[in-house]
C-alpha cells in the first residue's frame, strides 16, 4: 500500500503539449511556468510496476512495448518519460515528465541527468516517508496514552476512598489495575437497615469505554441497592437499566452480596461473576448462585441465596485477573492455587498480602499484568477492626484503638502529590493539629507522595500510589505506598549544601531529608515489591519545638 | 481554586534587584527562576520576595539552591523576605539561611545599612 501511496503522490507531470499561446510564450526568452499534471492511479498488479522496478533508467513511453493499462493512461495524460525512483530495491515512486517544451526528444544527456537525479531523490523520498509514518505512529501512541490516563482517572474516581468500619469484622481490599486499563470495580454500599452491600464486578473490554461502563454500573447499583435491598432484585433492575445502554460486545459480570454485620448473615446474587470463597472450619467452599452477566439479555432473573459467616470465617471476593494471571512459562495461576491459599487462616489484610506475594512469586519479575486484579476480603473477628493493605501489622493491643481517617488511591502522575497533601490535610482537620505541625505534616506527605510517584510509579498514571491516614492510640499515622519500580528507598541523609553550592553535587536530593525532619518518626516498610513510607506524628505531650536540626 | 502558576517579577533598583515570586515553587518554576536571575542584570544584591508564595517543595528548594549557587559564582548577595513561618523553618533546616540573609519583609531587606529592622538575619 505504501508503494501505491508513493506513486500517487509522484504521478504528476508538467503540462503536455503547450497551448498555442503558451508555445508562443515559451519561444520568447521568458521562464516557462510549471504546474502539476493530472494524477494517474496505477493498479498494484500492473506490469508497469515490475518493469520500472528493474528498469536501468528513465523509460521513454513512446517506445515501450508493454501490455499495461497504466502505460495507456500515462500516454493519454501526456506523459513522455517516466523516471523510476528506486530505494533499496523497492520502487517508491516515479518522476513523470511530459514532452520537452522545445518539442525535441529527451537526449541521452537529459536521461543521464534524470537518472542521476532519481538516484539521489529516491532515498530522500523514502526517508521523508519513514519520518511521516513515524510521526503518525507517535501521534497514535499519544492518543492511546491520553485515553489510558482518562480511563484511569475515571476508575480511580469511582473506587471507594475508604473501607467500611464494621464492628466485629475486618475488611481489606486491593485493586491493582493492569497497564491497559480494564473495567474492574468494587464498592461498599451502606443500606438503610444497617446492612452493607458489597460489590465486585468486571466490565469486558478495556480503556475508556470499559471505564465509563464501570462508572455507570456502579452508579446504577448505588442508586438501586438502598431502594430494592434484595440482591437478586438489584441485579435484575440493573440489567434492565444497563441493557439498552450497553455497547455491542460489552457486558458486566457482578457479584452483589449483602452482609448483616451483627449476625454474619449474607444474602447474595451473582451476574456471571466468579463465586466468592468462604473459609470455614471444614475447608474452603464457594458461594454459588446463577445469573447472566448484566447487559446481555432482557428479562433476566437472578437466583438469590443465603449463608452465614461464623466467627473466624473469611470471605474472599475476587476478579478473574487473579486466576488468569500467567507465569513465565504461560501457565495460569488458577483456581486450585487460589483456593489453597484461601485455606490459610490469616487475618484479612494478611490474607491479601499473602495472596499478592504468592501471585508475584508465581508470575515472576518480568510480569506484564494483563488484566485488573481486585480482591476484597472480609473476616468475622471477635473484636471490631478494619485493616488497610498497606498499614503496618495491625495485630496486638494497638489494633483495638485504631481509627481510619483516609484511604485513597491516586494515579502515579506528577502533581498528585498536591492531591495527597490536601486530602490528608482535610482528613486530619478534626484532630485540630497546631498550624506548624499541620504544615510540617503536609510537607512530609507531599514529599513522600512525590517520591512515590516519581520513583515508585515512574510517573506512570496507571501505576497508583496509595495513601492512608489513621489514628493509632496517641499517634497520627500516614502511610504512602508505591510499587517500588525504582528499587528500595535509600536512607535519609543530610544533604551537603556546600558541595551543591559549589556545583560539585546536583542541587536536588532534599526530599527524604525534609520528610524525616518534618515528622516525629519515619519508617520504610517493604512488602513484596511494594514500599510504604510510614509517617508518625505524636498527638499528645508534644510541644511545638520544631524539627531537630 | 487559587491560581498556583509560578511567576517572577523582576524590578532592578540601583544596586539591588527585587524578584517578587508568586505561586508555587516546584518543578514548573525552573525556567522562571533562571530567567529571573538573568533579568536581575549585574546588580550586587538580589532580594527574593516570597510573600506571595504558597508552596515550596524539595524541587523548589533545589531551584533556590541553584539560584544561590549562581549568585555565589557571580559574587552577588542573595537575600530573602516574606517567608511564612513554615518555610522560614525549612530554610533554617536546610541551612539555606546560612547563605542568604532572611528578612521579614521587602522594606527591611532593602533599607540602607544600619536601618534594617525586624529581620532574622
Amino acid at each position: 500500500m505504501a508503494l501505491i501511496g508513493s506513486l500517487r503522490r509522484s504521478l504528476r507531470r508538467e503540462p503536455p503539449t503547450p497551448a498555442p499561446q503558451a508555445v508562443a510564450d515559451a519561444q520568447r526568452p521568458t521562464k516557462p511556468t510549471l504546474e502539476a499534471g493530472p494524477q494517474v492511479d496505477i493498479a498494484a498488479a500492473d506490469p508497469l510496476l515490475a518493469y520500472l522496478q528493474s528498469a536501468p533508467g528513465p523509460v521513454v513511453l513512446a517506445s515501450l512495448e508493454l501490455d499495461s493499462p497504466a502505460v495507456r493512461d500515462l500516454r493519454e495524460a501526456g506523459i513522455a518519460l517516466v523516471v523510476p525512483l528506486v530505494s533499496q530495491g523497492e520502487l517508491i515512486g516515479t518522476l513523470n515528465l511530459g514532452p520537452r517544451l522545445s518539442e525535441q526528444e529527451y537526449s541521452t544527456d537529459d536521461r543521464r541527468l534524470l537518472a542521476s537525479l532519481a538516484t539521489q531523490a529516491a532515498p530522500a523520498v523514502r526517508v521523508a516517508e519513514l519520518v511521516q509514518e513515524r510521526a503518525g505512529e507517535i501521534q497514535a501512541r499519544e492518543r492511546l496514552e491520553q485515553e489510558m490516563r482518562v480511563a484511569t482517572l475515571i476508575q480511580q474516581q469511582f473506587l471507594p476512598h475508604e473501607l467500611p468500619n464494621l464492628p466485629d469484622w475486618q475488611v481489606a481490599a486491593y485493586y491493582g489495575p493492569a497497564r491497559a486499563v480494564g473495567g474492574d470495580f468494587y464498592d461498599f454500599i451502606e443500606l438503610p437497615d444497617g446492612r452493607i452491600g458489597i460489590v465486585v464486578g468486571d466490565v469486558t473490554d478495556k480503556g475508556v469505554p470499559a471505564a465509563l461502563i464501570m462508572a455507570r454500573t456502579q452508579s446504577v447499583l448505588r442508586g438501586e441497592a438502598p431502594r430494592l435491598m434484595s440482591p437478586g432484585a438489584v441485579l435484575q433492575r440493573a440489567n434492565e437499566i444497563l441493557l439498552p445502554e450497553m455497547p455491542a460486545r460489552m457486558f458486566v459480570t457482578c457479584l452483589y452480596l449483602v452482609l448483616e454485620p451483627s449476625t454474619g448473615r449474607v444474602v447474595y446474587a451473582n451476574a456471571g461473576h466468579l463465586p466468592p470463597y468462604v473459609r470455614t472450619v471444614d475447608g474452603v467452599v464457594e458461594l454459588r448462585a446463577t445469573g447472566m452477566p448484566l447487559g446481555l439479555l432482557p428479562g433476566m432473573a437472578y437466583e438469590e441465596k443465603e449463608a452465614t459467616i461464623d466467627p473466624r470465617q473469611s470471605v474472599l471476593l475476587y476478579s478473574d485477573g487473579v486466576v488468569e494471571a500467567h507465569g513465565p512459562e504461560g501457565e495460569m495461576f488458577g483456581f486450585p492455587r487460589l483456593r489453597e491459599l484461601m485455606a490459610h487462616e490469616l487475618p484479612s489484610s494478611e490474607l491479601l498480602n499473602h495472596l499478592l506475594e504468592e501471585l508475584h512469586e508465581f508470575v515472576g519479575r518480568s510480569w506484564d499484568q494483563e488484566d485488573d486484579i481486585t480482591l476484597v476480603a472480609l473476616e468475622r473477628t471477635g473484636g471490631g477492626d478494619f485493616a488497610l493493605l498497606s498499614e503496618p501489622d495491625p495485630a496486638g493491643a494497638e489494633a483495638a484503638d485504631r481509627r481510619l481517617l483516609l484511604s485513597l488511591s491516586l494515579p502515579g502522575e506528577p502533581g498528585n502529590e498536591r492531591t495527597a497533601m490536601n486530602r490528608v490535610a482535610e482528613a486530619v482537620a478534626p484532630l485540630g493539629l497546631e498550624t506548624a505541625r499541620l504544615e510540617r505534616l503536609k510537607t512530609a506527605v507531599s514529599e513522600a507522595a512525590m517520591n512515590a510517584i516519581e520513583y515508585g510509579s515512574q510517573n506512570d498514571p496507571t501505576i497508583p500510589v496509595e495513601v492512608a491516614a489513621w489514628v493509632a492510640g496517641a499517634d497520627l499515622v500516614v502511610s504512602i505506598t508505591d510499587r517500588g519500580l525504582s528499587g528500595p528507598i535509600p536512607d535519609a541523609e543530610q544533604p551537603n549544601l556546600e558541595a551543591k553550592l559549589a556545583g560539585e553535587q546536583k542541587p536536588r536530593g532534599w526530599g527524604l531529608f525534609l520528610i524525616k525532619n518534618m515528622v516525629d518518626a519515619m519508617e520504610v516498610v517493604t512488602e513484596g515489591t511494594a514500599q510504604t513510607v510510614i509517617l508518625t506524628l505524636h498527638l499528645k505531650g508534644v510541644d511545638d519545638a520544631g524539627p531537630q536540626v | 481554586m487559587p491560581d498556583r502558576r509560578f511567576e517572577a517579577d523582576v524590578r532592578v533598583e540601583a544596586s539591588l534587584a527585587v524578584v517578587v515570586l508568586t505561586g508555587d515553587i516546584d518543578r514548573e518554576a525552573e525556567s522562571g527562576l533562571a530567567e529571573a536571575y538573568v533579568a536581575s542584570g549585574e546588580v550586587g544584591v538580589i532580594l527574593l520576595d516570597f510573600s506571595a508564595v504558597g508552596y515550596i517543595n524539595s524541587t523548589g528548594i533545589a531551584l533556590i539552591v541553584r539560584f544561590l549557587a549562581d549568585g555565589r559564582r557571580d559574587r552577588r548577595e542573595i537575600r530573602a523576605c516574606g517567608l511564612s513561618p513554615h518555610y522560614a523553618e525549612i530554610f533554617e533546616l536546610t541551612r539555606l539561611s546560612d547563605y542568604m540573609r532572611i528578612f521579614d519583609d521587602a522594606a527591611s531587606a532593602t533599607a540602607p545599612a544600619g536601618e534594617t529592622t525586624g529581620g532574622r538575619a
